[in-house]
């Protein structure tokens, strides 16, 4: 008889940070304790708390281990698993701001990061074991493809979609009701349903979660979307670099083909689904929907003018809907729980929750979702647990390569598609850069726009050539031989690719640098006018100085010297023994070394 | 599977398996497992008490847990029941067979039995 189950988080943060190693102890530490019969091993998706992993839950009273180490399995099972004591060292620290209850035990959802969140498209990762069906079965899945062949026609599937207010979770946000409903009446020998997930934004691992601890949600909901818009074949697009979430997928795929949960006339409806995966080769662009099928047709990943859309005219020339990873997730909650219960969540305009992937300059580095029209503060600050070491917050960047950023004045912006749009910024598939003072905006537009020129397919001049340009314009800017009319044409640049480029990769690749114009545009003129970086991050225009009065003359500074440029000098700084030592700014690579390693903060750059 | 029927069986099958993750709520039962508990035969009774409450069919109500030294190495072992807004109550020199008692009078019956409780025993 189980009494306990310990659940490992299996996915991708945790994995990299070991959680296998754990697992392999656990197993060992059991069968020498003889406690195998009792305690059981779940591998999970993804927690969230991706800083913290590798992450260990113990149920049933949730305690909640953080940076496990395999040499910490012994003491959880000898203490915790068979006396009953918790290894205090290991458990979650909250910084005091839940109180335990009676028997000493902090509940994984009343920490601060889990709280407020509403758990919608992740409510299985981390909880169930997603190599295994039944347990998704046990939480409710497949029930939604069961009600809605039975019970429902293909127009009230989609009535219902429209209803909750489902918008696309891939950036877009194009409401994915009217999407099936404008490739529903289509007459076609046969019709398709792709899953986006060629994830690509740099930082961003909301699908690659959902694919990891919830796979089946996403097989359940694209045979679902295949009955409302009469389509009986799919694809799940994903990227290469996801191998955990391929090896996840298929075993999903075959375990629902196993139980007839896709294959010939499922439930005995009559109805007919089945899919298969294709892999990405690691292009940016596939991730845009009509070079995506262009990919899965066997071509090269580029774009096609629309229209015709892919609702008339997609993959294979037939009538396709193409949606996001997280936004199919939604979908078999909103058929159980019903439009009204989604449309009860989030803003007027923009329904349900939003996944974001955390990053950056931020405590808790991780994966959240929240109700639309959050405000920013709470996501940073309540949730993310503040910016580390009493640093200021400056901006968050939204979006990846297509999105802008939102500066510490917004802060109060309530977090929905409307909002993000308005200040000229993109909700985007959901990746969080969080920046502190210590970055600068110029090189952070610098390295999107780096990323943006690497992946232009070069289909169309205005991206191929123009994002090449405008990079040129920043590296001239950040060199410190930029001028104002610089800035300007970049400016001007920028709208022209916006308006002319093909496809949404080239329409959205300007966005952080005219995001950045926006907000920080000071920064830009001090770059140009100034010749100097605020943030202290553009190599080219930092010095680096030795106060002679502070330095005490130990040599650190010239020993840790790449290049040999830090000589001693005749000065003794009154109150020290030894002569100062000075840095010889024209060999100076200023790379940071002697700042670092000189203990009397003795050394700066301006 | 061909019909919701199917379904519906598997998700009860497992319902069990998966219902110790959702957090605690409603009764708690907890075991004494340090040393003294263990010494004294506290895991045969938490066995028992986990194989009970899924026989009763109580297990979306009664979550089972163990924690370590209660201070009263005495009367172990000692199992303690935690019910919202009630006083807790407190059973000492447990064995399975008083186990399974408390399982089907208090936990499943509502009613505390008073003869095991360390009342009882001080008395």
């Amino acid at each position: 008889m189980i009494r306990s189950q310990v659940l490992i988080c299996g996915g991708t943060g945790c994995t990299s940070s070991g959680s296998m190693a754990i697992q392999t102890e656990f197993e060992k530490a059991l069968e020498k304790y003889d406690l195998s019969e009792e305690i059981k091993l779940v591998r999970t998706g993804c927690f969230g708390l991706c800083a913290l992993g590798p992450v260990v839950i113990i149920y049933p009273d949730g305690t909640f281990y953080s940076r496990v180490s395999p040499d910490d399995v012994d003491e959880i099972v000898s203490e915790h698993l068979l006396k009953g004591r918790r290894v205090e060292r290991l458990v979650y620290d909250d910084h005091g701001a839940v109180k335990p209850d009676d028997i000493g035990n902090i509940a994984l959802s009343d920490t601060a990061f889990y709280k407020t969140q509403e758990r919608v498209v992740l409510r299985n990762c981390g909880v169930i074991d997603p190599e295994n069906i039944d347990e998704y079965i046990a939480m409710d899945g497949y029930a939604a493809l069961g009600k809605v062949l039975t019970e429902m026609t293909p127009e009230q599937v989609i009535e219902e979609v429209s209803k909750s207010g489902l918008r696309g979770r891939g950036g877009g946000g194009f409401p994915t009701g009217r999407k099936w409903s404008l490739c529903a009446p289509n007459k076609a020998p046969q019709k398709y349903v792709v899953c986006n997930a060629d994830e690509g934004d740099p930082g961003a691992f909301m699908d690659r979660s959902v694919l990891e601890g919830d796979p089946h949600a996403i097989i359940e909901a694209m045979a679902i979307c295949g009955y409302a818009v009469g389509a009986t074949k799919g694809y799940v697009y994903v990227r290469a670099e996801y191998p955990i979430a391929v090896k996840r997928l298929t075993i999903a795929i075959a375990q629902a083909r196993e139980y007839g949960l896709l294959g010939e006339n499922i439930f005995g409806s009559g109805f007919d689904f089945d899919l298969t995966i294709r892999l990405g080769a690691g292009a940016f662009v596939c991730g845009e929907e009509t070079a995506l099928m262009t990919s899965i047709e066997g071509n090269r990943g580029e774009p096609r003018p629309r229209p015709p859309f892919p609702a008339v005219k997609g993959l294979y020339a037939s009538p396709t809907v193409e949606n996001n990873v997280e936004t199919f997730a939604n979908i078999p909650q909103i058929i159980l729980r019903g439009a009204d219960w989604f449309a009860s969540m989030g803003t007027e305009r923009s329904k349900g929750t939003k996944v974001f992937a955390l990053g950056g300059k931020i405590n808790h580095t991780g994966l959240v979702e929240i109700p639309m029209g959050t405000k920013l503060e709470h996501i940073i600050y309540d949730i993310g647990g503040g910016i580390p070491n009493g640093k200021k917050f400056k901006a968050v960047q939204t979006g990846g390569p297509s999105g802008g950023c939102i500066p510490a004045s917004l802060i109060d912006t309530e977090v929905d598609y409307d909002n993000l749009t308005a200040i000229g910024c993109m909700m985007g598939s959901g990746g969080m850069i969080v920046m502190d003072e210590d970055n600068c905006m110029v090189d952070m537009a610098r390295f999107f726009l780096d990323f943006t020129v690497d992946e232009s397919c070069g289909k169309c001049t205005p991206c191929r050539v123009g994002t090449k340009r405008m990079l040129e314009i920043l590296d001239k800017i950040i060199a410190g031989k930029g001028t104002l009319e610089d800035i300007d044409r970049l400016e001007e640049l920028a709208q022209y690719i916006k308006t002319n480029s093909l496809c949404g990769l080239g329409q959205t690749a300007p966005n952080p640098v005219l995001a950045t114009l926006r907000f920080f545009r000071d920064e830009y003129i001090s770059h140009v006018v100034d010749k100097k970086c605020p943030a202290g991050v553009c190599k080219d225009l930092l010095t680096f100085t030795i106060d002679q009065d502070k330095c005490i003359g130990c040599g650190m500074c010239a020993r840790n010297c790449p290049v040999n440029t830090i000589v001693k000098t005749d000065y003794v700084a009154p109150g020290h023994k030894l002569p100062s030592y000075k840095i010889n700014a024209d060999k100076c690579i200023k790379c940071g070394a002697c700042m670092a390693n000189c203990k009397f903060k003795a050394i700066s750059k301006k | 599977m061909k019909t919701l029927a199917e379904l519906q069986a598997i998700k009860n099958r497992m319902k069990d398996k998966v219902i110790l993750r959702d957090g605690l709520e409603g009764t708690r039962v907890v075991v004494g497992m340090a040393t003294c508990g263990i010494a004294a035969g506290a895991r045969p009774v938490l066995n028992e008490l986990v194989k009970d409450v899924a026989e009763q069919n109580l297990a979306d109500k009664v979550s089972v847990t163990q924690t370590g030294c209660i201070g009263i190495c005495q009367y172990e072992p000692v199992v303690e029941v935690f019910e919202a807004g009630k006083e807790k109550t407190t059973y000492v020199k447990m064995n399975p067979e008083k186990a399974k008692r408390i399982v089907e009078e208090h936990l499943k019956g509502g009613k505390v039995v008073a003869e095991y409780t360390i009342g009882a025993a001080q008395a």
